[in-house]
Order: C-alpha cells, then sequence, then structure tokens
C-alpha cells in the first residue's frame, strides 16, 4: 500500500449536532470535519460529551439535530450495524471485547460482514501488527491483560477493513509502555497505510502529538480546535490537561 | 432391576421432550434476558400444526409410508411453528424492547394465554388423537419380574434429538451465524458496531428455538398418541426447570437438565408417588434457585455487566 496524502476532502463532517441522554443535552452544536488521511483527536475531561460524540455517530444516542456527513451522505439516525457497514469501525470505550470468546473468534466477529475469502489474509495483517494476539489465539477475551485487550479492540476493528476508524481512549488504564506501542500502531496505521484516524482521548499529550489536528470539547461545545501543535503551545490547553505530568 | 432399566428408559426419552424445549427457553433468556412463558404454548401448537399435517398427509394426500409422513410433518412443524414463533417475537415482544423489564415478560405470559384460548377455539377443548404408529418394542431383557422394551418411537424420539443437537451445536459453535448470537448475547451493543443487525439476530434466535420446540411438539405427538390446548402449560414449564436447573443461559445446560428432569421425574413416579411426580420436578427448580441459582453449568451472573 502507498502512503496517502492528507486532503481537504472531508470525510467526516457533523454540522451542528446536538444529543441528549434523557432530558440532558449531552452534546451542543458540535461542528467537528475529519478529512480523509488525516488523524484528528477529541480531547477533554471525563464527562464532557467525547464517547457521547462518538456513539452518536453510530446512532446511540441519536443525533436530535444536525448533520453528520460521511463520505457526502448523512448518516445521523441510521442504526449502529448500518453505519458500520459504510466503513465506519470504533475501538469503543471499555474495549468492550466478547469475554467468553476466544480471541480468533473476537476477532472473526470483525470480519463477520466480509468477504470470508479476504479473512485469512486480513488475520495475518492484524497478526503483523500485534504479534502478541497470535501467541493468545485460543485465550478467552475475558483472561487477556488490558493492554491485549486494547489491542485486540483496535485489531478487532481493523477486520472490519474500514476507512475511517474510532477509537475511544485506547491509553485508558494502561502502562506507558504499552500506551507507546499503541500509538505507535496508530501512528503507522496512519503513515503506512492511509488510514483516517478518529482518536478521543483524556491523555491529551500523546494524543495531540500524534494528530494532525485537534479539537477540545468541554461541557458539550467544542471550544477549541487548531493543528495538533498549535494546541499544544497554548497555555490553557496545558493548565487544563496538561499540567502535572503526563 | 427390571424396573430401574425400564424407567430409566423411559426418563431418558420424557427427558429428550424437555432439553428440545429448555434450549428455546434458554437462548431467549440468553439474548435478550426473557424468560419466553408462551415458549410451552408454543410447543403446543407444533403438536398441533404436525397432528393436521400428519392426518392431511395420511388421509388427504394418500402418503402410505407412515417414515415418510413423520419426515414431511417434521420438516413442516419446523417450517411453520418457526413462522409463528417469529411472528409473536414481532408483534409482542419486539415493540417492548427498551420498555420496563417486566413488560415482555408481562406480554410473553398474555401471549401464552392467547395462545391457549385460541387452540381451545379452533380445535375444540378434547384430547385429539393420533393414530398408533411405530408400536413394535425391542425386547432389552426376558425371563425376569417383566420383561424391559424398548419401543420404536423411544428410540426414534431419542436418535432425532442426539441429531438434530449435534447439528444445533455446530450452527452455535461453528458457524458465524452461531458466532453472531453469541456475540449478541455477550454484548449486543458491540455487536452493532461490528455490523451486527442486532433485531435480526434476536428474530433468528426466537426461529430457531421454535423449530427445536417443533421438533419435541411432534415427538411429544408421536410418543402419547395425543395433543390437547393445555398440553403446553406443563411440559413448558418443566422445561423451564431444566433450563434453570442446567443453567438458565448455557444450551449443554437445558440438555442436562431436561434429561435429569425426565430422570428425576420417572423415577419418582415408579419408586414414590405417581401423583406427586410434578411436585418432585418443581421442587427441584426450588431448591436450585436456593442453593446454586447458577444452576449446573450456568455462568455466574458478575459476567452480565
Amino acid at each position: 500500500m502507498t502512503a496517502q496524502s492528507i486532503s481537504s476532502e472531508a470525510m467526516l463532517d457533523l454540522r451542528g449536532v446536538e444529543s441528549c441522554y434523557g432530558n440532558i443535552v449531552a452534546l451542543k452544536k458540535v461542528d467537528l470535519t475529519v478529512n480523509r488521511g488525516e488523524i484528528v483527536t477529541l480531547i477533554g475531561a471525563n464527562g464532557a460529551g467525547k464517547s457521547t460524540l462518538m456513539m452518536t455517530i453510530f446512532g446511540t444516542p441519536r443525533a436530535r439535530k444536525g448533520q453528520i456527513i460521511y463520505e457526502g451522505r448523512d448518516i445521523a439516525g441510521l442504526p449502529a450495524h448500518e453505519v458500520a457497514r459504510l466503513g465506519i469501525a470504533q475501538s469503543p470505550e471499555g474495549r468492550r471485547i466478547f469475554a467468553r470468546m476466544s480471541v480468533y473468534e473476537n476477532l472473526l466477529m470483525g470480519a463477520a460482514l466480509g468477504d470470508p475469502s479476504s479473512t485469512a489474509g486480513d488475520l495475518e495483517r492484524v497478526f503483523a501488527i500485534f504479534p502478541r494476539l497470535k501467541e493468545r489465539l485460543t485465550q478467552r477475551g475475558g483472561t487477556l491483560s488490558g493492554g491485549e485487550q486494547q489491542m485486540l479492540a483496535i485489531a478487532r476493528a481493523l477486520m472490519t477493513r474500514p476507512r475511517l476508524l474510532l477509537l475511544d481512549e485506547p491509553s485508558l488504564g494502561l502502562a506507558p509502555l504499552v500506551v507507546k506501542q499503541i500509538f505507535d500502531v496508530i501512528r503507522d496505521l496512519n503513515r503506512r497505510d492511509g488510514l483516517t484516524v478518529f482518536l478521543v482521548e483524556q491523555n491529551a499529550y500523546h494524543a495531540l502529538r500524534l494528530a494532525h489536528r485537534g479539537y477540545v470539547i468541554v461541557n458539550g461545545r467544542i471550544t477549541m480546535s487548531g493543528t495538533g501543535a498549535e494546541l499544544l503551545a497554548r497555555p490553557e490547553i496545558r493548565a487544563a490537561y496538561l499540567e502535572g505530568g503526563h | 432391576m427390571e424396573n430401574f432399566l425400564q424407567q430409566l428408559i423411559n426418563g431418558i426419552t420424557l427427558g429428550s421432550i424437555y432439553g428440545l424445549i429448555a434450549i428455546g427457553y434458554t437462548m431467549v433468556f440468553g439474548i435478550i434476558g426473557m424468560v419466553n412463558f408462551a415458549h410451552g404454548d408454543v410447543f403446543m401448537v407444533s403438536a398441533f400444526i404436525a397432528l393436521i399435517i400428519f392426518l392431511a398427509l395420511t388421509q388427504l394426500l394418500g402418503v402410505s409410508s407412515i417414515y415418510v409422513a413423520i419426515f414431511i410433518v417434521l420438516l413442516a412443524s419446523m417450517l411453520l411453528t418457526s413462522l409463528w414463533n417469529w411472528t409473536i417475537e414481532r408483534v409482542a415482544y419486539r415493540p417492548l424492547r427498551g420498555s420496563f423489564r417486566l413488560a415482555p415478560l408481562i406480554s410473553a405470559i398474555g401471549m401464552s394465554i392467547f395462545l391457549m384460548n385460541f387452540v381451545q377455539a379452533v380445535q375444540g377443548p378434547r384430547n385429539k388423537p393420533l393414530p398408533p404408529m411405530f408400536n413394535e418394542v425391542i425386547h432389552v431383557t426376558s425371563g425376569g419380574a417383566f420383561d424391559v422394551t424398548l419401543a420404536y418411537k423411544q428410540i426414534i424420539i431419542v436418535a432425532v434429538t442426539a441429531v438434530l443437537l449435534a447439528g444445533f451445536w455446530y450452527l452455535v459453535q461453528k458457524t458465524p451465524l452461531g458466532r453472531a448470537q453469541r456475540a449478541v448475547e455477550q454484548d449486543r451493543r458491540m455487536a452493532a458496531l461490528l455490523g451486527i443487525d442486532v433485531d435480526r439476530t434476536v428474530s433468528i434466535t426466537f426461529v430457531m428455538g421454535a423449530a427445536l420446540a417443533a421438533v419435541a411438539g411432534t415427538l411429544y405427538l408421536v410418543n402419547y398418541g395425543v395433543v390437547s390446548f393445555s398440553d403446553g402449560f406443563t411440559p413448558g414449564v418443566k422445561a423451564f426447570t431444566a433450563a434453570v436447573l442446567g443453567g438458565i443461559g448455557s444450551i449443554p445446560g437445558a440438555v442436562l437438565g431436561g434429561l435429569m428432569i425426565g430422570l428425576i421425574e420417572t423415577l419418582w413416579a415408579a419408586y414414590v408417588s405417581n401423583d406427586y411426580k410434578n411436585v418432585a420436578a418443581f421442587s427441584v427448580l426450588i431448591i436450585v434457585l436456593i442453593f446454586m441459582p447458577s444452576g449446573l453449568l450456568g455462568k455466574p451472573e458478575v459476567e452480565k455487566v
């Protein structure tokens, strides 16, 4: 595969998206764009609405207002499984590994929609990225370590052959060394394979260093945006998300 | 000794039928966390479908081979009962998904009463007989107090059950469809994120449960030769007991539980009291719920988040 350059063509474009949990407005007029070939990150504190935004793209909760344009088509209101079939994959918050299935079966679940004849090749590809998974193939998902579960969640998402990969807090609860490993993989997937990535993180420092562009969400509202380097340099970001080590 | 052997044979036959019904309970519980109280009545409906098709085949169409007739009856009953259960799920349960937890349960009880009364209204309240068939027996022992016999129909019941369970096990463990079902059972939200149509998977689960209940219904009809509108209730509750005993949500557990309930019931009837055989079966339910609520092969509740 040849590296794909970043285009200014929007792959995913959220326009004035609002969504609610019950009566609580969780997202307020969110505008956010992910261009083809980019890594875009969304940073914010716990409860700011990061995961809600991820889930809203997949239709639960449903966007009450606004449009979610993916590859030129409004997907707001589509059920989750149909969004997945359009080539958007997610490694969700909490990883959500199928605990009573083997690593192999978890990966096959990622291939559930694809052409069965390409499964073997796709498996080899994810094993090349995460050799550890190959060693753990017959082990139950629930018995893996946190880092291995995160690798499996990303690998499972890759098995769907996504054009857009959504990652929800892949660094959560992992040792620094494992975090670095995971972020290196994300970088490689983007730089080498041209995969477009939308990354939600609390770990602002790593995320902004990795991403081409970033957004900051506070109480369901986008308060800042810019390139990763720009945001890293801003004093209010340093104060809110970076002080006290990372 | 002869008596024990004979009761063992009878118990395994009965237990096979309970096991087939129990799978329907356990799968539906596994996938949507609901006890489908109408499942016993679906089983009863399937026995009526089998009866009607059998009579139509032999009397209207003049099919003379009983083996051919039963084979067609089995397939047709599985198909029609599946369609029936698919409709029930669509009409009575799916609209209540996302509602409070008891809503589908209450709807299931309503559906159970509806099915019973519907069959009573259209088929009449009396027992409907099937002409006797497969009456040949094999004498397993002779010369003792009495001959231990193994009826052809008992062999058919156990053989059909075994073949179906093997096929069913393969379907659930080894095929993409079965994998999708297990994924939905474990985390339906994640399954949807991977492109699995959860509603469709739930529908398929109801269809599969009904197909197995239809096999049970047909075999029940062959075994007893009669069926009435109220015949869904007791076997239904016993199969539910079997599912709980085996560990609700566990498919091997349902089969094991079915065999155990069948054996407990027949042995109790033979050695203790025929009048109290149902008491024995349901005492098991109470004891299991008190002392090992997750059943013999069930998974501990902690895994459900």
